[in-house]
């Protein structure tokens, strides 16, 4: 029973993470109907700004504050990775618009690869080791196997809920993501009413980095370590929450990061950690077989 | 009278294939023009040539004075142009009310209100229907969604195409009442392309006929209606016989 709990907080942290992500990759496919490959390497891209900037916060200024350094690393790497992916999609992807469907596609693959390979350039291809922060952690049990959560999770899970609340928010009740539904809708109708299609596109992938962007300094934190790999596995592994949740359904994207966080993490502890890829990709296979458009996704035939 | 809307030898292509061949045509501040003609001859094609979507190969699409031909979209709808598009368009998850906040997106929020219950008395219907998604609507709570989406902006100019398309003649008599009363009572200027071309004559100030891309034949409503051109080719049968009575 303990070990089930603490498999469950562990669960639902990494999920939590896979979550942020996962909400890129479906609001992107959801508006423009493409799969931003480069958004996995977005993440590690604000996992890097985030250790820079904590690293140069806290040494080279001396900040001794960790929760105003760790607000301040949040927002920073919320806006230069936003800034990022704005330059992204105006630079690889708005030109191919309107081309056949691979362009942008393969353009997103070169931009991942660019990506990767410039933080490795500059930052060096060796793991960098992230100054241990948020150590402390709760008992929730006592006895020999306790149940631990631990400051980072609480953290973790604290943020996720926090920005989905708003992201909700601003989806549902603003006029900006009125827009972003209208031209997933129907985007030559909602450039009738005078929507500027193109910003609520861009304006569409600066949200989903600066969601990266969180993901990326969580994971920094939780780890203690980043890699200029690290865009890759974690950026699939969100993909197929997305894809899992139903592609383009935002609580479908958070509802596919817990399941492939939960499944993961069920696996590693109570078989094998070897083969806990396998048993995510494999609940996927299974899942799409009998639910072809995920679980919350939209079938494609609908009613003009 | 000074033209809100003139269109300069328009010809718009769709790839190699010619849609308009050179459209020549006014829209008077004020004014209901009517443009009438069989399926394929381009009137849709005009009415989006005029939003900027496809864009005139050649010739001139002038707005308020202003050369509007190549402005995006979403330029041209700010200046002052709604459409109620061909199909409708009615964006289907989204509840009625968030197509008419749509619709009202470039204007003042100060309105809102205000737009939004002139809407609903002109349309109970939509207001019962409220919180409905777009989708679920009928066909003809789908057209007066579409009008009234266009209406919450304000427009300067509203194009109005195949308002009458598959709806029921009782609907059909609706919508002409409205489209002629807001002309009346609020000067509202409208260009509409209809198949329907005994209501669209008898509603409009001028008009004119569109034939495989070019306006073949132009004048006031009435004179299109007795016009034995195009008394046999849009009005035979159906509603011809009609015509007299109405006169």
């Amino acid at each position: 029973m303990e070990n089930f709990l603490q498999q469950l907080i562990n669960a639902l942290t990494l999920g939590s993470i896979y979550g942020l992500i996962a909400i890129g990759y479906t609001m992107v496919f959801g508006i423009i109907g493409m799969v931003n490959f480069a958004h996995g390497d977005v993440f590690m891209l604000a996992a890097f700004i985030a250790l820079l900037i904590f690293l140069a916060l806290t040494q080279l200024l001396g900040l001794a504050s960790l929760p105003i350094a760790f607000l301040i690393v949040l927002v920073v790497a919320m806006v230069l990775t936003a800034l990022w992916s704005w330059a992204i999609e105006r630079v690889a992807y708005r030109p191919l618009r309107g081309s056949f469907r691979l362009a942008p596609l393969i353009s997103a693959i070169g931009m991942s690869i660019f990506l990767s390979n410039f933080v490795q350039v500059v930052q060096g291809p060796r793991n960098k080791p992230v100054p241990p922060m948020f150590t402390d952690f709760v008992r929730l049990t006592d006895g020999p196997l306790s149940v631990a959560l631990s400051y980072k999770q609480m953290l973790i899970m604290a943020v996720t809920a926090v920005l989905l609340v708003g992201l909700w928010f601003v989806v549902q009740k603003t006029a900006l993501g009125r827009a972003q539904r209208a031209c997933e809708q129907d985007r030559r109708m909602a450039a009738l009413l005078g929507i500027d299609v193109n910003r609520t596109i861009s304006l569409t992938f600066v949200i989903g980095a600066a969601l990266a962007a969180v993901a990326g300094v969580l994971y920094m934190m939780y780890y203690g370590v980043v890699n200029f790999a690290d865009g890759f596995v974690p950026g699939v592994k969100a993909f197929t929450a997305a894809v899992l949740g139903g592609i383009g359904s935002i609580p479908g994207a958070v509802i596919g990061g817990l399941l492939i966080g939960l499944i993961e993490t069920f696996w590693s502890a109570y078989f094998s950690s070897d083969y806990k890829d396998v048993a995510a990709f494999s609940i996927l296979a299974v899942v799409l077989i009998f639910m072809p458009s995920g679980l919350l996704g939209r079938p494609d035939v609908e009613k003009v | 009278m000074s033209a809100l809307l003139s269109l300069r030898g328009i010809e718009t292509y769709y790839g190699p294939i010619i849609a308009l061949r050179g459209v020549d045509l006014e829209v008077n501040e004020g004014e209901i023009v009517a443009l009438i003609g069989a399926n394929g001859a381009g009137k849709s094609t005009l009415m989006m040539t005029i939003c900027g979507d496809p864009q005139a190969r050649k010739g001139e699409v002038i707005f308020a004075g202003q050369n509007i031909t190549r402005w995006p979209m979403h330029e041209i709808a700010r200046a002052g142009i709604a459409q109620s598009p061909e199909g409708r368009r009615i964006f289907p998850r989204m509840s009625v009310m968030e197509n008419l906040q749509m619709g009202a997106a470039l204007a003042s929020p100060v309105h809102f209100a205000d737009d939004l219950e002139r809407i609903f008395t002109i349309f109970p219907r939509l207001k019962e229907r409220a919180e409905q998604r777009g989708g679920t609507l009928s066909g003809g709570e789908q057209q007066m969604l579409a009008i009234a989406r266009a209406l919450m902006s304000r427009p300067r100019l509203l194009l109005l195409d195949e308002p009458s398309l598959g709806l029921a003649p009782l609907v059909v008599k609706l919508i002409f009442e409205t489209i002629r009363e807001l002309n009346a009572r609020d000067g509202l200027t409208v260009l509409l392309v209809e198949q329907n071309a005994f209501h669209a004559l008898k509603l409009a100030h001028r008009a004119h006929v569109l034939v495989n891309g070019r306006v073949t034949l132009s004048g006031t409503g009435r004179e299109l209606l007795a016009s034995p051109q195009v008394r046999a080719a849009y009005l035979e049968g159906g509603h011809a016989a009609e015509v007299p009575h109405e006169f």
